[in-house]
């Protein structure tokens, strides 16, 4: 049974300097408060996972949490760059962030590998990319055993943390999602510990159509966030806020306007220490 | 956007270059069965089909929206419209898996930041060096298993020296590689390209060489416009055929769309 507990006790008790963390939710519930908790109490050297980093790990990556991402899609949805994550792969700043890339079809199969308790999955994709070679550790060529097809194997993600954002848990922490439903389960399934926050914690879980349901014995911490997911929305409680994804834009253009908007937002610990050793704003 | 106003249709009535691609986008669409739709200028398109010459067109979005039909253009491959009209919202992990790998859907709607002349699309860096880019795009996202694995590929793209290049600095999607045996070689089990759309006309493989060649042109656009946009040596079809301006309906269908969008 999940302990049901409040989120900077949650983020405090499982993630740690250097862990490798996915923050998971495919445009729809994304775990941003969840992300700024990280920034605030200061985590670094950290791995972050995700399959569409966009303005959450845009901040992670800006108050210098992270050392490496893994990832497939890195833009800012229907606005364009990531310029805290362009500023970090192409100035190094913060801190230096190295970069491993897949494409959607190979980074659902590592989380399916490492949900299945197995060391790999095998699919039919990257053949004739640039992506392929490029982390030969990761991705490479492997023959069927039974048609000797050549196939591609992706070894399997096994993140230290998941950490999702989901509709309503119940007391138990079993948790429910529906709309889209992302890589969440598979995500939290991959990982060795799990963190979900929640709109709402309720006495009793109603059905819902297409929903999905993580036990609660399966994940180690529901936190209760309402609002948790914004500026992504959370389908039969709040919608996109559209306008938000497009001032990120302005604020993130500029190192010193960042800076301010993490002192703006309860995140100035952070700030401090991500001006350590770094060259000054640009 | 592209703002340039065209000369007008028969009817008299203005459209710029980017309303006519889409147009003909959603006409391109007219024998397809599903769809795979990308964001941007194929989901625009794709949109505009669904309410125009192809209203069984099945709409599949990466984000694990089946048999949508949104009433405005999502504004992201995970909008909320997609989940509350769609036939069917399954994971993403399925739509890769159990739709697109096996070759069940039909057409594959691409976008892309660079074309080469073998149709391979790069959406990852701009520059020959990964690890110093002039330009980091977002990546490849679900692109690279769509152009293998759907039956056939189409790609909407605007036409210019910075995007159509004699080779792409990245390959991130494959067209068909080096030329002719490349995709049975690599193993890909969908057709490729068959048609790109452009802001001038329309490019289709040549059967033999499998190299991008002009074969239509949008109203108002010489053959000399597309020879200059383009950063290889273009092959002309023997006959280019002129399309038809966008109609009435389908200009208003595409407005329409375009005015019940929140504008980002």
């Amino acid at each position: 049974m999940a302990d049901i507990v409040s989120l900077d006790e949650a983020v405090d008790a499982l993630v740690s300097d250097g862990d490798t963390v996915a923050l998971e939710g495919f445009t729809h519930l994304i775990p941003v408060e969840a992300g700024h908790e990280i920034i605030r109490q200061g985590r670094r050297g950290l791995t972050l996972v995700r399959m569409t980093p966009d303005i959450v790990y845009d901040r992670m990556i800006g108050a210098g949490c992270a050392d490496r991402l893994i990832f497939s899609w890195g833009g800012n949805p229907g606005v364009g760059s990531l310029h805290r994550l362009r500023d970090a792969v192409e100035h190094g700043w913060p801190r230096p962030l190295e970069i491993e890339e897949h494409s959607h079809a190979g980074m659902v199969n590592r989380y399916v590998a490492g949900a299945s308790g197995l060391p790999f999955a095998v699919l039919r994709g990257y053949a004739g990319t640039g992506l392929m070679g490029r982390q030969p550790d990761v991705v490479t060529t492997i023959t069927c055993p039974f048609t000797d097809e050549q196939l591609v194997a992706v070894r399997a993600l096994r993140p230290d943390v998941a950490v999702i954002h989901a509709q309503r848990a119940d007391r138990s922490g079993n948790t429910q999602i529906w709309g889209i439903t992302g890589v969440q389960k598979e995500a939290v399934l991959a990982a060795e510990r799990s963190l979900v926050t929640v709109e709402e914690v309720v006495d009793e879980l109603e059905p819902h159509p297409g929903g999905v349901v993580i036990p609660g014995w399966a994940v180690d911490c529901v936190a209760a966030v309402p609002g948790g997911a914004a500026p992504s929305y959370a389908h039969g409680y709040y919608d996109r806020d559209n306008d938000a994804y497009v001032a990120w834009d302005a604020v993130s253009r500029d190192r010193g306007r960042f800076v301010e908007w993490l002192g703006d937002n309860g995140m100035a610990m952070a700030v401090d220490a991500a001006h350590d050793g770094a060259g000054g704003a640009a | 956007m592209n703002t340039t106003t065209g000369a007008g249709g028969p009817d008299g009535h203005g459209y710029s270059a980017d309303e006519m691609m889409s147009v003909a986008a959603a006409r391109s669409l007219r024998d397809a069965t599903s769809c795979f739709v990308g964001i941007g200028l194929p989901s625009t398109a794709a949109n505009v089909a669904l309410r125009t010459a192809v209203p069984d067109l099945v709409l599949i979005y990466e984000s694990g929206t089946i048999g949508t039909r949104p009433d405005r253009l999502p504004l992201s491959i995970g909008d909320g419209v997609l989940a509350e009209t769609a036939d069917a919202v399954v994971t993403v992990p399925e739509i890769f898996n159990y739709w697109l790998q096996p070759g069940r859907i039909d057409v594959g709607f691409l976008g892309a930041a660079q074309i080469d002349r073998f149709a391979n699309i790069n959406t990852t860096v701009i520059g020959t060096d990964y690890d110093q880019p002039k330009v980091r795009l977002p990546g490849a996202g679900g692109a690279p298993e769509i152009a293998g694995s759907c039956r056939r590929v189409i790609v909407v793209v605007r036409q210019s020296l910075r995007t159509f290049v004699e080779r792409v600095d990245f390959v991130t999607s494959v067209g068909f590689g080096d030329g002719p045996g490349s995709r049975e070689r690599l193993g890909l089990t969908g057709h490729g390209p068959t048609l790109v759309i452009t802001d001038l006309g329309l490019l289709e493989p040549d059967p033999r060489t499998c190299e991008l060649m002009l074969t239509a042109l949008h109203p108002g656009v010489e053959v000399d416009q597309a020879r200059e946009a383009t950063g290889w040596k273009l092959e002309i079809a023997d006959e280019i055929t002129t399309l038809d301006a966008p109609t009435d309906d389908e200009l208003r269908v595409l407005r329409e769309l375009e005015q019940a969008t929140p504008h980002t």
